[in-house]
């Protein structure tokens, strides 16, 4: 073939280091410091691999709103069309226990929270651990309860399906929120799972002393993760749980 | 024409002809774009080739007049094919008051027609010219399509709910009629045949039929059957809505909304009659989905059509713009197939 | 000379890499291989599809065919190749990065693509699918009784590994672009990727959910799309589409990218109107996501929905116009070389002009009527993906080849192939419009006598298709063991991927550029600007 590169068409820009269009005869000046240890080599530098990391994250929570937006939409179609129906059944729910979960979960983003200024702040790696495993039991905690209540619709055959039975007015619109029901819990639990599993991954890190003020972007992205899930519930709860609680007979 | 190698179907509807004036408007635009385009690369690939291994080109960035001419010409032309597309569209969506109504139901692998007279047809659809008809159809099992091409009508048929479509058939004629939407193994053998005839030999199609039941009669029977008549008591207040001149009425709905009572509606108070439990009443009807076939839906449906005046089709009765019907009449019942 | 492909030849340094270049070519590999096998599904279908009845294969296994076929050309072929082939070697680079944001989370990418893919085929090889690669309720859901299940937790999981990609190449764009290099500098090749990136993240996720509900309901017997459960069968189609129209964006908009790029060198000239393609590939990706509603315009909705839908749709199309005439400008009084790319460039913008318009019949509603679920759709879709995609995919490889192997292929045989693709393409799907026309059903495995002559016609098109793709695989393999040693630039063209040898090292560049202009400026010391 043809090698139409340097020797056949001169531009003024093709001249070794060849860099057209650029401007860079200098190597990139960097500040005279050891690199980080966790400084990833195809980084500029840890405010470039951090504000990566922190950007992917966000990117990656944006996927997972589009994910559970598939169900919250399916929730709204079947709502519309039979929300007596939804109503009956949602009141049918625990909302202590629902409610007990909420405050759980709440409360597990604080002690997130906590976790990461500790790791911000360059605490001893005790008390980071220590937030992380608290966090950890009341996410623990909350799918404790979750148990308790998939357990309690086994029992009472209220589980969608051939062995469904409902005693209310509107077994068609029941079986139908229950089917949701399983659907967004369920894949909130998984979620919930996985974040457990992050959170023993982290904690690991944090007893080694792997994370202070200079690097703790993996909690960071961990607690932003953390917070996303407990958000979600936030939506499921009153959306499952309490839908006419106000007027139901309690 | 091309009889041997045509390009469009023969047109044997009202509608044909209007959804083929957009089609020929709208190859004329992509002839015209496509073979500008093609030719414009040809003739500045020839024009401007490459005459030495060092040449390169004109430093042109851009031009904002020539930007906004072209999106404000496709922009216009595109917009014509809206509007015109959306008016043939409101055209063939709405049927015209009076249409001949016709059910149909779709199933795995053929199509079940019922005229209301009580004619009967498998994969085949008799129909007059000059007429409108109505198609009501619905779906015992998975999603299909009715689907004739030489009127350019089609609509998906879906179960749990009905579609309509109308045409009104201009030349006689025997026209595929084809599924349309994938639906299984025998989907390409989900075909059969349309058949226009002039009103006199329709007429004489209908009264040459079988001895069934007229949809409304075989629905009236069934009415009484699964003891729909112990809670919709005629003319009187029951635990169940009256349904005398229910159809065509708009309904107050116990969740504080309206609900018009057409035949959808209808179908779906049998089959989940809690999801539109009317104003005043509890929700204690019980459902038959599953108890009930489609084609039983449709007698159903028909029957209680029937007890309102704005819905009133003829069942076993004569009608002058129906044209003599046989309920029990005479002659040899054949299976038509 | 050490670059990245001698650079480590054990098996795990290939299969543990981290570098984006050598992930390309593991992507290279594994989507060529699913083109084979959606490719012989493809034959299959055509060679039944020549007599009116169904003589060679049983309805069955008919039906499995034409899914099968859509079903890997779709989510194992179109939509990973030009990014995760090109978009993962090029980006890095033409932001003048080491390489992605995330290198490990991009061989991941590719692990989940194989495992998605393994379970696909599986499904095929156990006896297949046949709900149609739409997988509609409640077909899918309830009498389908073959593998859904296994071929929908595959989509599932491949689902994951577009996800990522995009995710990927986001973060790229916005954080390792090199000093100097400023947003309107940037490749419309990026532009186009970044547009790409878009869809993927914010789409993927939505069919991911909706085929884990088809499992759901298969398995569980949740009433979610199945009437006779409760459910609403229409809802799947809402579902499906909202993320299935914007996958054929995905499926575009990396090769308008890669047309972009190969207008402006084998022209000699920088594009014309460089932001308004930047704005347009923005334009279509968010537009795209608003048009779903024009694949049940025969379902039943209300006739206002369909009003809006077709709308849109008619929009969308505007940005695609406008690249379009872009591209055409540019060529004016450039200097213009018929290289093998230009040749898949040039064919690229007449049939996805095409393409294009034969969609404007599609939105027209009242057209749509009649032509819904028929060849037409097939012919136009086929336009836009074979015609349009694949072509795109073509000369992109065919462009950045030398780079990518550092070797050059026979010239005179890919422009020789690149004819024959032009040929069989246009033979084999343009007849498919007028038999679309005339009534013609898609997904039919026997059809009526009348029909014949265009399906005919179109077999012998695919055949002489098929001699256009299987000739590339040839000289392009050649090229790696036989080829011409290709230098830096072999093509004379612009852009830092030619700034750094063929093949480039594994870290793209020994120093960090500093950019001061944006790419394709053409200067020659010789001459004032303009030609002769």
């Amino acid at each position: 073939m043809r090698d139409r590169g340097a020797e056949h068409f001169p531009g003024p820009l093709h001249q070794p280091p060849v860099v057209a269009n650029v401007d860079a005869i200098q190597p990139h000046e960097h500040v005279e410091h050891p690199h980080h240890p966790k400084l990833q080599h195809h980084f500029d530098d840890m405010a470039q691999q951090t504000e990566a990391s922190t950007l992917g994250m966000w990117v990656f929570l944006v996927t997972e709103v589009m994910f559970f937006g598939g169900l919250f939409l399916a929730y709204l179609v079947y709502r519309h069309a039979d929300p007596m129906g939804f109503q009956e059944a949602s009141n049918h729910l625990n909302v202590k226990w629902g409610a007990v979960n909420t405050i759980v979960l709440i409360v597990s983003s604080l002690t997130m929270a906590f976790a990461v200024r500790a790791a911000q702040t360059s605490a001893p790696p005790k008390v980071q651990v220590g937030w992380i495993v608290a966090t950890m039991i009341l996410g623990s905690a909350f799918l404790g309860v979750k148990v308790i209540e998939y357990a309690d619709k086994f029992e009472h055959n209220l589980v969608p399906g051939p062995n469904f039975v409902w005693e209310g007015k509107y077994p068609a619109g029941a079986e139908m929120f229950y089917s949701l029901y399983f659907c967004m819990t369920g894949l909130h639990a998984v979620h919930m799972i996985v974040g457990l599993g992050i959170m023993t991954v982290i904690g690991i890190m944090a007893g080694r002393g792997q994370f202070d003020e200079e690097y703790y972007t993996p909690v960071e992205v961990s607690g932003l993760y953390w917070h996303f899930v407990d958000i979600v519930w936030i939506f499921l709860f009153p959306l499952l749980y309490l839908i006419g609680y106000h007027y139901a007979n309690h | 024409m091309f009889t041997n190698f045509p390009f469009f179907p023969q047109q044997a509807s009202v509608q044909a002809g209007q959804v083929d004036a957009v089609y020929f408007f709208l190859v004329a635009v992509t002839a015209f774009f496509s073979l500008l385009i093609a030719g414009l690369i040809a003739f500045f690939a020839v024009k401007y080739r490459r005459r030495s291994d060092d040449e390169i080109g004109v430093a042109i960035h851009g031009s904002l007049a020539l930007e906004l001419l072209w999106t404000v010409i496709p922009f216009g032309i595109v917009m014509v094919m809206f509007g015109w597309g959306a008016k043939v569209f409101f055209d063939l969506y709405r049927p015209p008051a009076g249409a001949m109504e016709i059910y149909v139901v779709g199933k795995q692998w053929m199509w079940k027609v019922q005229h209301m007279d009580g004619q009967r047809e498998i994969n085949e659809l008799h129909v007059p010219i000059g007429r409108p008809v109505k198609l009501v159809m619905g779906s015992e099992d998975v999603i299909h399509s009715f689907y004739i091409p030489a009127f350019r009508v089609k609509a998906d048929v879906i179960p749990g709910r009905y579609n309509n479509l109308w045409f009104e058939a201009t030349t006689p004629g025997r026209y595929h009629l084809f599924c349309a939407e994938y639906c299984g193994t025998k989907h390409s053998g989900m075909i059969g045949s349309v058949v226009a005839m002039p009103p006199d030999e329709f007429q004489a199609w209908l009264s040459g039929g079988p001895v069934s039941d007229s949809p409304v009669a075989a629905g009236e029977k069934l009415f009484q059957s699964l003891a729909c008549n112990t809670c919709h008591v005629q003319g009187a207040q029951g635990r169940g809505p009256v349904l005398n001149n229910l159809f065509g009425s708009t309904v107050q709905l116990a969740s504080g909304g309206t609900a018009v009572a057409d035949q959808a509606y209808l179908r779906e108070s049998i089959v989940n009659p809690q999801a539109k439990v009317v104003a005043g009443y509890q929700p204690l009807m019980p459902t038959f989905q599953g108890l009930v076939t489609e084609e039983q839906l449709i007698q159903l449906v028909a029957y209680v059509q029937s007890l309102s005046q704005q819905g009133a089709t003829p069942s076993g009765s004569s009608v002058p713009t129906m044209g003599p019907t046989t309920g029990a009449a005479s002659a040899q019942p054949e299976i038509k197939r | 000379m050490t670059n990245y492909l001698n650079n480590g030849h054990s098996l795990a340094s290939w299969l543990l890499t981290k570098d984006h270049k050598r992930i390309a070519l593991l992507y290279l590999v594994s989507i060529t291989l699913f083109f084979v096998v959606g490719g012989f599904f493809a034959m299959l279908v055509r060679f039944e599809l020549l007599t009116p009845a169904g003589d060679m294969l049983n309805s069955e296994t008919y039906n499995k065919m034409f899914t099968m076929h859509g079903v890997v050309m779709v989510f194992f072929f179109l939509i990973p190749s030009i990014p995760a082939v090109l978009g993962n070697f090029l980006i890095p680079i033409m932001v003048g990065a080491k390489d992605l944001a995330f290198p490990r989370i991009n061989l991941l990418s590719w692990y989940i693509y194989v495992l998605g893919g393994l379970f696909t085929l599986y499904a095929a090889l156990s006896g297949g699918v046949d709900t149609g690669w739409t997988f509609y309720t409640p077909y899918s859901t309830a009498a389908a009784n073959t593998h859904v299940m296994t071929a929908a937790l595959g989509i599932f999981i491949t689902g994951f590994s577009s996800i990522l990609t995009g995710l990927n190449f986001i973060v790229t764009v916005h954080r390792m672009r090199a000093p100097g290099l400023t947003w309107f500098r940037l490749p419309l090749f990026v532009w186009a990727h970044y547009a790409t990136s878009l869809i993927m993240i914010l789409g993927t996720p939505v069919i991911a959910i909706t085929v884990l509900m088809v499992a759901a309901e298969r398995a569980l017997h949740l009433g979610i799309f199945d009437p006779a459960l409760g459910g609403d069968p229409v809802l799947f189609q809402h579902l499906f589409w909202f993320y299935s129209h914007p996958a054929v964006y995905i499926m575009i908009l990396p090769a308008m990218g890669v047309i972009s790029e190969i207008v402006q060198a084998f022209s000699r000239k920088n594009i014309f109107g460089y932001s308004f393609i930047a704005f347009s590939s923005l334009a279509i990706a968010v537009i795209g996501f608003l048009v779903w509603g024009h694949h049940l315009f025969v379902a039943g909705q209300s006739a206002y929905s369909g009003l809006i839908f077709s709308f849109i749709s008619f929009l969308v199309a505007i940005p695609s116009a406008i690249k379009v005439f872009n591209w055409t400008a540019t060529i004016y009084k450039g200097s213009v070389s018929l290289d093998s790319p230009m040749l898949y460039a040039f064919g690229f913008i007449g049939l996805f002009t095409i393409g294009g318009l034969t969609g404007l019949f599609l939105a027209t509603l009242g057209l749509d009527i009649h032509v819904h679920d028929t060849y037409f759709v097939v012919a136009h879709f086929h336009y836009i993906m074979v015609g349009g995609a694949i072509m795109g995919y073509l000369g992109g490889l065919h462009y950045w080849w030398p780079k990518i192997t550092g070797k050059l292929y026979s010239e005179a045989w890919a422009k020789f192939s690149a004819l024959i693709v032009f040929v069989g393409f246009n033979l084999t799907f343009f007849p498919q419009f007028v038999a679309g026309y005339l009534g013609m059903p898609r997904r039919y495995h026997a059809y009526p006598p009348e029909f014949q002559v265009y399906n005919v016609l179109s077999t012998a098109g695919a055949s002489i298709l098929a001699v256009g793709y299987i000739i590339p695989l040839i000289y392009f393999a050649y090229s790696l063991f036989a080829g011409e040693k290709a230098a830096n630039d072999p093509w004379g063209s612009r852009g830092l991927e030619w700034e750094i040898p063929s093949p480039p090292p594994t870290e793209n560049f020994t120093v960090s550029p500093v950019v001061t202009e944006g790419t394709h400026q053409y200067v020659h010391p010789k001459q004032e600007v303009g030609l002769a």
